[in-house]
């Protein structure tokens, strides 16, 4: 169903009772509390529509909150919004039906206080119970970012909510701090000894308050946290939050910052993938294979640094295009040497393909069906190693996608092996949108004057690990006023732990490598 | 299995001579603005434009506190009056000099990196240091997976609030002498993060750091020289002209 159709549907199904617009492909339902879960149960279970978030929001006069979904195959934004008096904080659960917001819930629970009525666990989240006392609501409007909390009455002896009890079993912790150079993340190992029945990741040790901090921030203030908050996919987040003061100013980028902007954005993909097989064969032991893998991967960091000035990209993406200008020549040559590298991963992977060894410990090993994809509302290469096909630059299209010919690669098994093909063959898309980007590098502008005007937009971007949503909020003062960030990491630690399932000890880290993920990205 | 042996020995050695040789591949370091003189007491807009005080003002002269810049080149693009740029990265600051390794330990050293909340740029440019371009095993560098064996406790990230305890674990959890390493700009005074309710202004916050590592992110070859800095291998000699450091074998 298309967004016209659901549309339709739902105007008929609840008897105008929910009121409908359609504004530049989104289709905006405003309704009551009442009719919350009915309706975004409906679309997530019925319809197949993919879950991509919830922001929460506090107004002077009252909560606003935002669902996001799109529509299954489709183009288009289905935005459901319900909004209750401040003084009322109780909203329905929708992830009873829609499990994919599970997350979400909980993390506005935490930090705006609100609660979710039919919500199984709320509470110790982001703000770890052992850190701090009740009632610390951070991103309500009277706490300041730049208060430093004293007084501070956190319960130490934490524990974690469900203790397995059968006979031989234990609880592994893992980490925070573990591993040689890990990001920071807790690990609840369900065992029986050599067997892993469940791991149970604790999150946001890293948490930054990232979003809090943007609060009152000048645009470009704003832009440096979009770019440091997850440095590894910097550049694909500066392009986000981009977009999003660039809808609020009304203005074009220039059609040669567009290209250029593709370009940068998938040399950033090559170069984070490449870094993601590397930890593969090193989760596997697999010496030489990894050195190999990091060898291109430094290669493509070369790349970045001297064509951009900054091998992770940071300082080049900026509201109405590009802080500078690239010479075609130079373009040219930096995707040749990108075509190097794709070139030698090809051979790289050729042998991995033949190291049966290698194999038997991705096959079948932390296996995500595409049903269990659609209900996590997992995203990017994980998501599509499953057959869940969710990609930005194809579904909801941006900048200069549509003129390049590409493809976006599935799989079907949802196993280690299949996410490892998938990000193999996205590096050679990659590498072939990079080569038509230098191709047809149009002449003209890199940059226009972005000033936004006072407004919300939200913007959508395919990172290297799959799309992420920025929603901005600029005030008449031209400040930031509320920054949300959805990123795909927090959908896919949401996930991970069905892929971390009845596995043998020896094989955790090669199901953690297989997915990808940035701790800096889901704590924010 | 030998395909791989093969396929090793055919990519022959890629590895860096630094410290050694001088390192100037184009590609592997972000570089820093250079100091400037000769600006027009009251032309403040390149200062201005630094979101972070990395430049400072002296009469006509721009002098840059590198431990503060975040390579971000809002002084050097879109300006009238773009900054140069200097190539390099022996960036590194000893701010104890009596943390310097002796001359009989001084080549093999393990580090147990913690990750206080960084963005994944510095831990990944650590985790490069093993990189066959780096290789910083053939300095007589390890990462260590367990504190207890660690001779040098390598920070990055701004200190999140929920990692304050987990670091000082770590910190504490090692044997004597201890060293710290703030590696990024947000180790060292919290970038663009810190201070605020939930992050701090940087590792001293809680720990005694030994030596600095400036940049955001430092590239592998601004960590390495600060690992040779205090292993004693490079000795840190000022350099009077432009304030920074220069490692000298
Ligand atoms: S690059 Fe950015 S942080 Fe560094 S001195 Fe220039 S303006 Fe300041």
């Amino acid at each position: 169903m298309n967004i016209q159709e659901i549309a339709a549907e739902i105007q008929s199904r609840w008897n105008n009772e929910i009121k409908l617009s359609t504004i530049a492909g989104t289709l905006e339902c405003r309704c009551h509390r009442e009719h919350l879960v009915p309706l975004c149960g409906w679309l997530f279970n019925r319809l197949n529509c993919h879950f991509a978030g919830l922001t929460a929001e506090e107004l002077p006069d009252r909560w606003n909150l935002d669902y996001l979904f799109t529509p299954a195959g489709e183009s288009g934004i289905i935005r459901i919004n319900t909004a209750a008096p401040l003084k009322e904080r109780n909203f329905p659960s929708i992830s009873i039906a829609v499990h994919a917001a599970d997350w979400h819930e909980r993390e506005a629970e935490d930090l705006f206080g609100l609660t979710f009525e039919g919500h199984p666990r709320l509470g110790d989240f982001i703000l770890h119970d052992d850190a701090w006392q009740e009632g610390v609501e951070p991103m309500r409007e009277n706490f300041s970012a730049a208060d430093v909390l004293s007084g501070r009455n956190p319960k130490p002896d934490w524990r974690p909510r469900r203790i397995l009890k059968a006979p031989g079993a234990f609880i592994m912790p893992v980490g925070p701090v573990f591993s040689g150079e890990a990001e920071s993340v807790h690990f609840q190992l369900e065992t029986i000894g050599e067997e892993v029945l469940r791991a149970f990741p604790r999150l946001f040790f890293k948490y930054r308050g990232v979003e809090k901090l943007a609060e009152g921030r000048s645009v470009d203030n704003g832009l440096l946290l979009a770019e440091r908050f997850a440095g590894s996919t910097a550049f694909s987040h500066a392009l986000a939050f981009s977009m999003a003061i660039e809808k609020l100013s009304g203005e074009e980028v220039p059609p040669r910052a567009e290209v250029l902007r593709v370009f940068m954005a998938e040399l950033e993909r090559l170069r984070h993938h490449l870094g993601v097989i590397e930890g593969i064969c090193s989760s596997t032991g697999l010496a030489v294979g990894t050195g190999q893998c990091a060898i291109l991967e430094e290669e493509a960091l070369r790349i970045s640094g001297a064509l951009t000035g900054h091998r992770y990209l940071f300082g080049l993406c900026i509201p109405g295009g590009l802080s500078r200008d690239f010479d075609k020549t130079a373009l040219k040559s930096a995707a040749e040497r990108a075509t190097d590298i794709v070139r030698r991963m090809n051979s790289i992977e050729k042998l991995l393909i033949n190291t049966s060894s290698f194999l038997d410990r991705l096959e079948e090993v932390g296996a995500v069906t595409e049903k269990q994809a659609h209900d996590f509302g997992l995203a990017g290469p994980v998501a599509r190693a499953s057959g869940y096909s969710c990609d930005t630059r194809k579904q909801l299209p941006y900048g200069a996608y549509r003129n390049f010919d590409f493809d976006s690669p599935h799989e079907r098994e949802g196993d280690g092996y299949a996410r490892l093909r998938l990000f193999f063959a996205e590096v050679r898309e990659s590498g072939r949108i990079m080569e038509q980007a230098a191709e047809k590098l149009p002449p003209g502008k890199t940059a226009v004057p972005c000033n936004p005007d006072a407004g919300t937009a939200i913007s959508t971007a395919e990172t290297p690990r799959g799309a992420t949503w920025h929603r901005i909020r600029i005030g008449t003062d031209g400040k930031i006023k509320r920054y949300r960030l959805i990123t795909p990491s927090f959908a896919n630690w949401h996930g991970f732990h069905i892929a971390a399932e009845n596995f043998a000890f020896q094989d955790f880290p090669i199901i953690l490598a297989t997915f990808g993920l940035s701790v800096a990205e889901n704590d924010r | 299995m030998s395909r791989w042996v093969i396929k090793g020995i055919r990519t022959g050695i890629v590895t860096t001579r630094y410290p050694e040789k001088k390192e100037e591949t184009p590609g592997t370091s972000p570089g820093l603005p250079e100091q400037v003189t000769g600006i027009a007491p009251e032309n403040r807009e390149t200062e201005s434009r630094c979101p972070t005080g990395a430049l400072s003002r002296e009469k006509n002269r721009l002098n840059l506190r590198q431990e503060r810049c975040i390579h971000c080149f809002r002084c050097s693009r879109g300006t009238e009056n773009p900054i140069p740029w200097k190539n390099g990265f022996e960036w590194a600051e000893i701010r104890n000099p009596e943390a310097v390794v002796p001359a009989s330990l001084r080549h093999s050293l393990h580090i147990r990196v913690v990750d206080a909340g960084d963005c994944g740029a510095c831990l990944n440019e650590i985790k490069l240091l093993n990189n066959p371009y780096y290789n910083m095993h053939r300095l007589g560098f390890f990462i260590t997976p367990t504190p207890r064996q660690a001779d040098i406790l390598l920070v990055a990230g701004p200190v999140a609030e929920h990692m304050k305890t987990p670091l000082l674990k770590a910190y504490e959890a090692m044997p004597a002498p201890k060293r710290v390493m703030a590696v990024g700009a947000c180790a060292l005074n919290g970038g663009v993060f810190g201070p605020g309710f939930v992050t701090g202004s940087g590792v001293a916050d809680i720990l005694p750091v030994d030596i600095e590592i400036p940049g955001c992110p430092p590239p592998p070859l601004a960590i390495l020289h600060g690992l040779c800095l205090i292993a004693g291998q490079l000795k840190n000699e000022p350099n009077a002209a432009t304030g920074t450091r220069k490692g000298e074998k």
